[in-house]
């Protein structure tokens, strides 16, 4: 592949190269830690495209390269292709080591705070909800973990695949891809699809979790206990975790049901 | 003998929550659906799933954050679900207390697990500002690995320790069917309604697209 774009000299990238690089991105977490977060991560995913710098992989531009891109880094894991495809263009167009460092610490921030909003607050919910939806309906097993799955790795692999080509394509002009209408007005269209699908997709998974023949008693009492439930949690603005309550009501819950009151 | 294949599950579950692929195979809908169908019934796993997945809507794993770990648990979940005794109303409640509390222990193995890469990224910090292709390689690698076995030992630990517990519960279990369904349900609801406020409501019109929502989803369910 010759791009054009991005950097002063276009350069080749083999497909075996492209698929090296891509196959990596999903292991660019395994060494995640609090000191480096997911630079050695880059650094791996960036490896594949640093062998064609000039000396090789036993040049010292290759040695250099794969040391700078193996420091602190931080942003969205599906978003972090973007990072390393703008990185990799970047050491391969013999952009100087200074502003790759800073063009580095300038990605972190907008790829983390985009990558969030978007996918963790909007994307992985919105597919939840939906097979939760597909399960009140009466969805079984296999339907219900399908549509999850194949919905979400749906945009999961569309956004990696997308993030390492356009990384690639403008190098450090890659703000220009991040301003897309995508990442703009896509976390509020998620949220409002999010919503409609919360309001579809609540009552009737709720209703089937309660099961069949129990009658509409128990759905209008955990209606009720829903609301208050619900209303005190997010009035109490995050100060308590929601799971961390459930854990706690549960386990009383079970204490009373097998020792309180058996005895 | 299930334990050897609930624990295989449990260890690509845990890992798939971070480190690889992050494909979401870990959430509770699917983890304690295939935890199940591994255990025998995948209908009862996804019923305890369907239940985890709306508290889980609560937690984001944004970053650096401190969340749990909902993959290894939902598998231990589905399986203790799917070889639950049956017709007592009890596993139900225990299976989704079960999820929550390994979690929770899961969120903490994921956390000593990060310090001990940092150890380990530490201890090689001279061979990473050399440049050196192998250290890189053998610091992902051993990553994958410790995070692999935290899962599968978190599933065999958590699975033997809870299977004698929730047979337990099931036997003395003295509360009726529809008050443990509803307390499971309505605990369930109320994190996930607060969740999905949380999560959506600085939306313009996402109130009155939820509003509307509900009136379909409540319309569906008397009807049905």
């Amino acid at each position: 592949m010759v791009v054009t774009g991005g950097g002063a000299a276009p350069v080749p990238l083999s497909p075996g190269t492209r698929i090296g690089i891509f196959t990596r991105l999903f292991a660019i977490q395994a060494s995640w830690n609090y000191e480096l977060l997911m630079g050695i991560g880059i650094g791996f995913c960036v490896e594949p495209a640093l062998r064609s710098l000039p000396g090789g992989p036993d040049g010292p531009r290759y040695h250099e390269a794969l040391a700078r891109q193996c420091r602190y880094f931080n942003a969205h894991p599906y978003l972090a292709s973007v990072a390393v495809g703008a990185l990799a263009r970047t050491e391969l167009d013999g952009v100087p080591g200074d502003r790759i460092e800073r063009f580095r610490t300038a990605l972190c921030g907008p790829l983390g705070s985009v990558g969030d909003r978007l996918v963790w607050a909007g994307w992985l919910p919105v597919c939840s909800l939906l097979a939760l939806a597909v399960y009140g309906l009466g969805g079984g097993p296999l339907r219900v973990v399908a549509t999850f799955l194949l919905a979400y790795n749906a945009g999961h692999l569309a956004l990696r695949i997308w993030g390492l080509q356009a990384g690639w394509k403008h190098g450090m002009r890659v703000a220009t891809a991040l301003s897309s209408r995508v990442f703009r007005d896509g976390p509020a269209y998620l949220a409002r699809a999010g919503a409609l699908l919360a309001g579809i997709a609540l009552p009737v998974a709720l209703a089937r979790v309660i099961g069949p023949g129990q009658g509409r008693g128990p759905l209008a009492g955990v209606l009720v206990a829903t609301a208050v439930g619900s209303i005190t949690l997010v009035r109490m603005h995050g100060r308590a975790e929601g799971w961390r309550i459930a854990l706690g009501v549960l386990a009383a819950f079970v204490l009373y049901a097998t020792v309180l009151r058996h005895g | 003998m299930t334990l050897l294949p609930i624990a295989l599950l449990g260890a690509v579950a845990g890992l798939d929550v971070v480190s690889f692929p992050q494909a979401m195979i870990s959430r509770p809908i699917v983890a304690a659906t295939v935890g199940g169908a591994f255990a025998g019934n995948a209908g009862a796993g996804l019923l305890v799933g369907a239940a985890v997945e709306l508290i889980a809507l609560e937690t984001l794993p944004v970053g650096a954050s401190r969340y749990p770990e909902w993959g290894s648990a939902s598998v231990v979940a589905g399986a203790l679900a799917a070889g639950a005794p049956p017709g007592s109303p009890g596993p139900v409640p225990m299976t989704i207390l079960a999820a929550l509390a390994t979690a929770w222990v899961g969120g903490w193995s994921m956390i000593a697990l990060r310090k001990w890469n940092a150890v380990r990224a530490r201890a090689h910090l001279a061979d990473l500002e050399r440049g050196s292709a192998t250290t890189v390689n053998a610091l992902q690698l051993w990553g994958l690995t410790a995070d692999l076995a935290r899962g599968a030992a978190l599933t065999i630990i958590s699975y033997s320790a809870l299977r004698p517990v929730v047979d337990a519960a099931a036997v003395h279990w003295r509360v009726d069917a529809r008050t443990s369904r509803a307390l499971v349900v309505g605990a369930a609801a109320a994190v996930a309604v607060a969740a999905v406020w949380k999560v959506f409501h600085w939306a313009p019109l996402s109130r009155m697209l939820f509003g509307a929502g509900l009136i379909g989803g409540v319309a569906l369910v008397v009807w049905s």
